[in-house]
């Protein structure tokens, strides 16, 4: 047993902090930093992942036929932490980890070779129709529905939750294309093309104050029969393969340090009065230190059982649930430490370019969106008492 | 980067495992709470026998060389099966104080003697006015002409009735009076002005008062040169927490075990318990804080041989957050028990106690996390 890395890894890690140096510009960095939503706009994420696939490290987790880099679980560690660390973009996630996976592992070639390259390029930006209205955390009882003409589906209904769906050029949705016995059953997995003449987009502003979200309208949008994918009805099965991804990508840990790391610095400045001198502050920024050392050594041992081919099982839903918390004790902190500054709202997006000067420090501008937003932690990807069911279902077995 | 056990750690679980469930069971562990020694010397012989005691000790004074991983292996196992001997005591605590402050002649004295089992230790360091600040000692140690005089008293040292020797922490004087060291001093249990007062300990085991009333020992009753003993004593019981945890970990797991079944079988309503979603949810928290115990058990032993202040963040905060997760787990798998869970008669009780006693020894949670803090704002 053994924390450290050995000399191979030692050499990849160097191996990406020189790619990060060289390609992670200055204003990446600080728009990145001054993003208060989950996920980075496209114009700074898609630089990144231009860059990343110049590497050859476009899609991390993908196998190599498909331009994965084959990286061993530890690569994958160093590579994510080291992003953490130095404050990268977010890229789009949607594609690289959700829609990806799905197409390797259940698409027809012909949409392997469509729409793999064109992730890993960045040339489409995808987004993700699963929840609506009336289908939120029981999301097998969605409601939008593709009629089969000819070579076509028609799709009529509307989707919410829809993260980035107004820089998006694609879309995968689970849609019902018939009524079988379980409402499980009847769904099918289709890809959308984003221009298609019926597709209407509703911003929804989060409490942050932040467009991330939509709300997409389907009025006899024409798709046609060769975007599904896999077979018809089966698409439940795919979806939750999709969501076991977005739970289980695993390697948290090191984005929540840095998050902690800035609420500490800014607990340490004179911006804040040094709230740290605080015992109760102190305390607490030591509380959530050790629930993310825990977090960490638990995705290691995930990693360590992963590279000896041991499945992990439902311990994704544990990641998942503790590291929505952990993010969420973070941004509180957050909120106590700037003290009166969490009275200012700063309306104005990006934060990253304002044309004036905000109320309070720089720093402190993403604190209170980040906590207001990040309520939502908890609830996408399947609420806190979803994993919890999961936890007790498949760990415990009741 | 490996976190998995090698084939020898593997095989000691399984030995460890095997044992409990062959040696320890619920009547074995009422036995032992109502014995005035409160565990088995047979037990410990075996414990000999199978290489535990050796386990950690230096390879040129009889030991195995074992490190803080396989200390903790084995103490999950003791937690799983509420183990009562003094292991922590005399090996844990005691032969790592002589291995890292004695000198050869000490070493070679007492060490194959404690892998063989014929010698018991306990460290007697707390005191009621220091509360666990553990730089705090007013035993005090004068240096007299036949060697020191030791005057004063300790509290909570764990097993001290069991010891042969105990290992004493004082603040040495001299003429000048208080220089500012603690030394450890090795003390025979029959020394005259030695007397120690046992009582039964929470969660099992025994525990006792000392007094010192002008203990005269030998010159070479000091272990090693005099130096502040300090930093040795932190590093000794930082590494106990790592090991306590790890017996946490698997006290917790056995409440977890146990409670789930429960929950399965008792059925209120026309169903089990566990058809209520509040109740599965509970478990879903328990399970969840049982993992995340045993990954910071693990991260405070993989970090033992770390530098100072790494290893003591790692051990305070690993003591702090399986203290937490203890209390809620051990306090949940009473409550979903029921009133029977508040007797004597399921072993429920008697679990959740020994996670008690852990959270309490060597300061609370809310210590621990102060200490971390602290230490963070020095790092």
């Amino acid at each position: 047993m053994d924390l450290s890395f050995n000399a191979e890894e030692r050499a990849f890690q160097d191996e990406v902090r020189g790619f990060i140096a060289k390609n992670l510009t200055e204003e990446m960095k600080r728009a990145t930093a001054l993003t208060p939503s989950v996920f980075s706009d496209p114009d700074i994420g898609m630089a990144w992942q231009r860059a990343l696939h110049r590497q050859g490290w476009g899609a991390p987790g993908w196998p190599v036929e498909h331009g994965g880099p084959d990286w061993t679980p530890a690569q994958r560690w160093i590579f994510e932490t080291e992003c953490a660390r130095a404050g990268v973009p977010s890229v789009n996630v949607m594609g690289v980890k959700m829609v990806g996976p799905v197409i390797i592992g259940f698409g027809s070639p012909e949409q392997k070779n469509f729409y793999l390259p064109r992730i890993l390029s960045g040339e489409d930006y995808w987004c993700q129709g699963y929840s609506e209205p009336g289908s939120g955390s029981d999301l097998s009882s969605l409601k939008t529905r593709a009629v089969r003409d000819g070579d076509d589906y028609i799709i009529n209904g509307t989707k919410i939750w829809t993260t980035h769906a107004h820089h998006a050029n694609r879309m995968f949705a689970l849609v019902r294309t018939s009524d079988g016995k379980r409402q499980q059953d009847g769904i099918s997995f289709i890809l959308i093309d984003m221009k298609t003449p019926g597709i209407t987009t509703r911003p929804i502003l989060t409490i942050g104050g932040d467009h991330e979200v939509n709300q997409v309208f389907f009025d006899d949008v024409r798709v046609p029969v060769a975007n599904r994918v896999g077979d018809e009805g089966k698409g439940w099965t795919y979806g939750k393969y999709l969501l076991e991804f977005e739970r289980g990508s695993g390697i948290a840990s090191a984005k929540l340090r840095e998050g902690l790391k800035a609420i500490a610095d800014l607990a340490e400045s004179d911006l804040t009065g040094r709230a740290i001198d605080s015992p109760d502050i102190a305390t607490r920024i030591s509380e959530v230190e050790v629930d993310i050392d825990a977090l960490e050594m638990t995705e290691l041992r995930v990693l360590s059982a992963l590279q000896t081919g041991q499945n992990p099982g439902a311990v994704s839903s544990i990641l998942k649930l503790r590291n929505s918390e952990i993010r969420q004790a973070v941004t509180r902190l957050g909120a106590d430490v700037i003290g009166h500054d969490a009275l200012a709202v700063e309306p104005m997006r990006p934060l990253y370019k304002l044309n004036h000067e905000p109320a309070t420090p720089e720093e402190m501008l993403t604190v209170m969106p980040e906590y207001l937003n990040g309520r939502a932690y908890t609830i996408f990807g399947g609420t806190s008492e979803i994993q919890r069911d999961i936890i007790a279902k498949m760990m415990l077995g009741i | 980067m490996d976190l998995n056990l090698s084939d020898e750690q593997k095989l000691l679980r399984e030995s460890a495992e095997r044992f409990v469930a062959q040696s320890y069971d619920a009547d074995h562990r009422r036995k032992m709470a109502n014995d005035p020694l409160g565990f088995s010397p047979a037990v410990w012989k075996q414990f000999a026998e199978l290489g535990w005691l050796a386990l950690p000790l230096p390879e040129e004074f009889g030991g195995l060389g074992g490190g803080a991983v396989e200390i903790g292996i084995l103490m999950e196992t003791f937690g799983r099966g509420l183990v009562s001997e003094p292991y922590v005591a005399t090996v844990v605590l005691g032969a790592a104080l002589i291995a890292r402050c004695g000198t050869a002649e000490q070493k070679q004295a007492s060490l194959p003697k404690v892998a063989d089992g014929s010698l018991k230790l306990a460290f007697a360091h707390s005191e009621r006015a220091a509360r666990f600040d553990l730089a705090k000692v007013t035993t005090s140690a004068n240096k007299t002409a036949q060697g020191w005089r030791l005057a004063g008293s300790k509290t909570a040292v764990l097993d001290g009735h069991a010891a042969d020797q105990i290992i004493v922490s004082a603040h040495i004087h001299d003429h000048r009076g208080p220089s500012g060291r603690i030394g450890l001093f090795l003390v025979q249990a029959t020394t005259p002005g030695l007397v120690i007062s046992d009582y039964p300990r929470l969660g099992g085991g025994r525990a006792c008062n000392i007094e010192l009333f002008d203990v005269h020992l030998p010159e070479d009753a000091l272990l090693g040169d005099g130096q502040d003993a300090l930093p040795a004593i932190e590093c000794t019981i930082d590494r106990a927490m790592a090991a306590l945890g790890a017996e946490a970990v698997g006290i917790m797991q056995t409440l977890l075990e146990t409670t789930l079944e429960y929950t399965k079988i008792r059925k209120q309503f026309g169903r089990p318990l566990s058809a209520n979603q509040v109740i599965r949810h509970r478990l879903a928290d328990m399970a969840m804080q049982v993992d995340e115990a045993r990954s910071m058990a693990l991260r405070a032993a993989l970090k033992a041989d770390s530098p100072p202040v790494e290893r003591a963040r790692a051990a305070s905060g690993a003591k702090a957050k399986i203290g937490k997760c203890a209390r809620f787990v051990g306090e949940q798998s009473i409550q979903l028990h029921g009133g029977m869970g508040v007797t004597e008669e399921l072993e429920v009780g008697a679990y959740f106690k020994r996670l008690v006693a852990f959270d309490t020894l060597f300061g609370g949670s809310a210590h621990h996390y102060a200490r971390h803090a602290e230490l963070g704002r020095r790092a």
